[in-house]
């Protein structure tokens, strides 16, 4: 394992990208999604991460979450070496430290709603109950209903009290209001807000939707692979204020 | 298109062609078996003249075989001298019998004409050359020019083997009264008739009689006929060939195989169809957009509908490919394993060439319906229906939720519940078909637990004596005190042995009455829970089976015409009947039956327990005592049977586990890619939160495992209930097969089945490594 200082974390970073690249072989073709990318992501942070479709955003959020390898680069949580790490390890690195709410909800269809957020609760450390969880987003008088009984934004709420129920150090969002209307959306990044104000999980949102940007601490704009611009919002808004 | 559909399902295609291999395997062996058979011994029966009536008689003239000759109906008469002899044979301690059979100058000719298989016919001049049958030859390793030795006219003569022959009266070549074949101790020997009649006493005479019967012929009264005109020459009832020991065995043999053969291959079919509904109801749903699409183009429902009948057929095409070559190899085993029994002079494996025809004819109208059930709901789509993605699955709480017993599980065993309790239709079939799969392998091993429970009930429980020696005629009683004295005997117990006709109204069945001794340990009558149902007083005991041919019950009177001496007449009271496994048996407590003979105190043989150190000298005796006619010893006997038994049950009960285990593969493996590409999205989706490989192959195959665990006790209990169908299908005069399933075959059965499930788990399990995890994040289910 390299451990070049350099490379290492540093500045305080939870999570430290050392110029990541991620390419991908279709055939004899390459398609570059992610060029070089470097980046820390620091305590309590919300942020948003914006840019064209196929920029590389899910790609990145992917890697943060251990779900993927970078082709060239190193990625560190804390002093993880997720870019050396076993499938295994992350598996492991999943299941302890990050949360995961995604478009399509991904919920268990049969399972209700309490027990879609009891599946992660069991095999978490230091969880908060499956009620406390859905209390959170304001579902905790749905708590028995299956999946098939819900709202696409109760589902996402569902899917969002799944995520944090096991107090993950990271919570990443793909694109977690691009299936729900206005209303809903803004309930949804209500929930997501709260949990990163009370329980300080790092927070990261991928959009499309640029007036969410303004809940952030920092906007991260991704073009062609590359981190383009990174902003830092001086004043976060509450989504009850965002409109769109 | 089809192809492509047919690779990407190809493990399941496979799946389902293996089973419908399996069946078209085993249609093609059984039935190519029974056809094998029924051709050889038609033609056999034909070519050697196989004859139609036969009976025995105590010596009657040969003027009387004019007579005979001009009974309406009788085309061909034969007569012979016949009597089993004790015969000493080279390297076997035990003495053999031999059923001595005279010949004329050209056993070639005639009815029950000879094939010789090796050597030459004895020349009709010499006095010591016999031909043995092959069977007995090779299983005492006999060839032409050796020597054995036999009593004849009281004194010791050594016999030359010129030859080997064939019988059609022995295909299945049997002791009389025997039900087993032990060759190296019973075999046929023919003696030239100048020789063998003065030594019988049946110079210028004869006591055995075969018929051919002209075309059109009434049998039944040939018999009478005969009976009348043999009765005064201590005529024992003539008897056609369906009393004909051989024959009876051949013709019982061919109904079960027939049977066997349509009942097993159907069950696979059945089987093959539910697998292919299953696999092309998924297809028809991963295409749904596909159909719409090609119905919105203005196919019609039929070209759409022909694509998945082409699929079917594909693959019943790929089974019947499979199947056909695997059918033709076991159908030689199995005739193989039959030229152990059955003594052919030529057993080939024959096809009739329509068969395949048939077969293929048969399976793909059975695949074209399996994919009809499926397709028809595909074809029914409106167009535009089409397009949209199915409805996702919808829950509720299930009774198991109410009931509350899911609360207290763990979320993944709750996943699993649920996913099985909401389509319990699909859940009972797959737990149905593996529990057809258990239960055929159980019945596979019933042959095998029945035929031990009979052996152990009729080696423990009946038949106790370490040797029983036959006389040739009955003896005065006082012959017991000299027996005793025999090298080693401990204990002797003599009985009196008659054939006689038993009457209860207008039905008669021929028997032997067998006496018994009150408290005697060596033979006794016991029924199938060994206990004892002794004849007293002045009763008789029937068998089951005998009691029920006649429709008698314990009280009833019945008479009783014996067939030997001065042949009394006598009624006598039922006074138990005994569930016996094996024979028609008669039994009379032993004075009562002397004194209702007629007869001072006789003995037809004796039973004798014997010291196992003086076991050598005991028999050596025996051999050496003229008027014993036969001697058989009780391990050896069982010792032979049990050989036989083995190597034919075994080779069947093998194939049928292993059939049995391709259906549970196909079965299981179905079900698990079924399961995995419905729920791999949600797999996926547990991976993504963090859950291990391992634990989501519980939940997958859990589900399987589930079911698995469902389907063994019903598959068990099926198992017994078919062998208990199959009990009956048994009920034979000559044996009854004892309804038992021994745990020894529930756990080959169980473990089986649960070990093909597992093996499929595991190959299922690898395919969980390769689960897209981001792929499944950019799509909804
Ligand atoms: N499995 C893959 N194989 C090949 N190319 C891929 C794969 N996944 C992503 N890409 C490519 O990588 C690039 C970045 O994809 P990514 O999914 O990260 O984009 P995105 O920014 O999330 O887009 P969107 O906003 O549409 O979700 C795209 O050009 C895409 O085509
Ligand atoms: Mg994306």
């Amino acid at each position: 394992m390299a451990t070049n200082p350099d490379e290492t974390a540093e500045s305080g970073g939870v999570f430290h990208l050392h110029d990541v690249s991620k390419t991908y072989h279709v055939g004899e073709v390459d398609i570059p999604a992610l060029r070089s990318v470097s980046l820390d992501l620091y305590p309590r942070e919300f942020v948003v991460l914006l840019g064209a479709s196929g920029s590389g955003k899910s790609t990145l959020l992917n890697i943060l979450g251990g779900l993927d390898r970078p082709t060239s680069g190193k990625v560190f949580y804390l002093d993880h070496d997720l870019t050396a790490a076993s499938s295994a390890a992350l598996t492991q690195f999943r299941r302890e430290h990050v949360g995961f709410v995604f478009q399509f909800y991904n919920l268990i269809p049969s399972l209700t709603a309490l027990e879609n957020v009891a599946l992660v609760t069991e095999i978490a450390t230091k969880p908060l109950t499956p009620l406390e969880a859905l209390t959170r987003v304001g579902l905790a008088d749905r708590q028995h209903h299956f999946p098939s009984q819900l709202s696409g934004g109760e589902q996402q709420r569902v899917a969002i009290a799944r995520a944090i129920a096991k107090r993950p150090d990271v919570l990443l969002c793909d694109e977690p209001t691009g299936a729900l209307d206005y209303a809903t959306g803004k309930l949804v990044l209500e929930a997501l807000e709260d949990v990163n104000r009370e329980l300080g999980t790092i927070t990261v949102v991928i959009t499309h939707n640029v007036a969410i940007a303004g809940m952030a601490d920092r906007v991260i704009r991704i073009g062609s692979g590359r981190i383009i611009e990174i902003t830092t919002n001086s004043t976060r808004m509450r989504p009850g204020d965002l409109s769109w | 298109m089809l192809l492509r559909d047919l690779w990407r399902l190809r493990g399941q295609v496979l799946a389902a062609a293996v089973v419908v291999a399996c069946g078209i395997a085993a249609l093609v062996a059984m039935y190519s078996t029974y056809y094998s058979l029924i051709r050889t011994r038609n033609s056999y029966y034909a070519d050697y003249r196989f004859a139609d009536v036969f009976a025995q008689l105590k010596r009657a003239p040969q003027s009387l075989v004019e007579e005979i000759q001009r009974i309406p109906g009788v085309a061909q008469v034969a007569v012979r001298a016949v009597r089993s002899v004790v015969l000493e044979v080279p390297g076997l301690a035990e003495p053999a019998t031999a059923r001595l059979i005279s010949i004329c100058e050209r056993p070639e000719r005639g009815l029950n004409a000879l094939v010789v298989m090796r050597g030459r016919v004895p020349n009709p001049a010499a006095d010591d050359e016999v031909l043995a049958s092959d069977t007995f030859a090779r299983a005492n390793g006999l060839n032409p020019g050796d020597r054995v030795a036999a009593i004849l006219n009281g004194r010791w003569q050594s016999l030359r083997l010129v030859g080997t022959a064939l019988s059609p009266e022995y295909v299945y070549e049997v002791a009389p009264g025997g039900l087993f074949p032990d060759n190296r101790r019973f075999g046929v020997l023919w003696m030239n008739g100048d020789v063998l009649e003065p030594a019988f006493g049946l110079k210028g005479a004869f006591n055995d009689v075969s018929l051919a019967l002209a075309p059109g012929a009434n049998t039944a009264d040939v018999v009478a006929r005969l009976d009348r005109l043999l009765r005064v020459y201590g005529g024992l009832s003539a008897y056609t060939r369906s009393d004909q020991a051989s024959d009876r065995f051949l013709t019982d043999e061919l109904g079960e195989i027939q049977v066997m053969a349509s009942a097993i291959p159907l069950l696979f079919l059945a089987v093959a169809v539910f697998l292919l509904y299953v696999i092309l109801s998924r297809l028809v749903q991963m295409q749904r957009a596909d159909i719409a699409l090609l119905k919105a183009f203005g196919h019609s429902d039929l070209s759409v509908g022909t694509h998945y009948i082409g699929f079917a057929a594909a693959t019943v095409a790929s089974g019947l490919a499979l199947g056909l070559p695997l059918g033709v190899y076991l159908g030689k085993v199995f005739v193989g394993v039959y030229r152990g029994y059955f003594h052919f002079p030529q057993l080939h494996w024959m096809m009739p060439a329509s068969l395949p025809v048939a077969l293929a004819f048969a399976t793909f109208l059975a695949a074209a319906l399996g994919a009809l059930g499926a397709v028809r709901s595909a074809v029914a789509l409106a167009p535009a229906e089409a397009m949209r993605p199915e409805a996702p699955a919808r829950f509720r709480a299930g009774v198991i939720d109410r009931v509350g017993l899911v609360r207290c599980l763990a979320p993944a065993m709750r996943m699993l519940i649920r996913n099985v309790t909401r389509r319990p239709i699909k859940a009972v079939l797959s737990v149905f078909t593996i529990s057809l799969a258990i239960a055929l392998m159980v019945v596979g091993r019933f042959p095998v637990d029945a035929v031990n429970t009979l052996l152990r009930w009729q080696f423990d429980g009946v038949q106790r004596a370490d040797v029983a020696a036959v006389f040739s005629e009955p003896r005065s009683a006082s012959v017991l005190a000299e027996t005793a004295r025999l090298p080693g005997v401990v204990e002797v117990q003599g009985f009196r042995a008659v054939p006689a006709w038993i009457r209860a109204l207008y039905r008669s069945k021929r028997v032997e009455i067998v006496s018994t001794t009150p408290h005697g340990e060596l033979r006794r009558v016991i029924d199938q829970e060994f206990r004892r149902i002794d004849p007293h007083d002045d009763g008789i005991v029937l068998g089951q089976k005998l009691a029920q041919l006649l429709a008698v019950k314990a009280g009833d009177l019945i008479t009783v015409d014996v067939l030997e001496g001065t042949r009394p007449s006598f009624q006598v009271r039922v006074t138990g009947i005994v569930d016996e496994l094996l024979g028609l048996g008669a039994y009379m407590e032993h004075t009562t039956l002397s004194r209702r003979l007629m007869e001072a105190d006789t003995v037809s043989g004796v039973y004798l327990r014997a010291d196992p150190a003086q076991w050598e000298p005991l028999l050596a005796e025996l051999k050496h005592i003229p008027a014993v006619a036969g001697v058989s010893s009780r391990g050896a006997l069982l010792a032979s049977i049990k050989e036989t038994m083995d190597r034919s049950f075994i080779t069947f009960s093998a194939i049928l586990t292993l059939f049995a285990a391709a259906i549970v593969v196909g079965m299981v493996y179905n079900s698990m890619r079924v399961a995995l590409s419905e729920r791999g999205h949600e797999l996926a989706s547990l991976r993504v939160l963090g859950f291990t490989e391992r634990e989501i192959a519980f939940i997958l195959l859990g589900e399987q495992a589930l079911v698995a665990l469902a389907a063994l006790p019903v598959g068990l209990l099926i198992g017994y209930a078919i062998c208990a169908l199959l009990v009956p299908l048994f009920d034979r005069e000559n044996f009854r097969l004892p309804l038992t399933v021994s745990p020894q075959t529930l756990l080959v059965a169980g473990s089986a089945a649960l070990a093909s499930a597992a093996v499929c788990g595991m190959i299922v399990a690898r395919r969980l490594k390769a689960l897209d995890l981001i792929a499944v994040l950019k799509t909804r289910e």
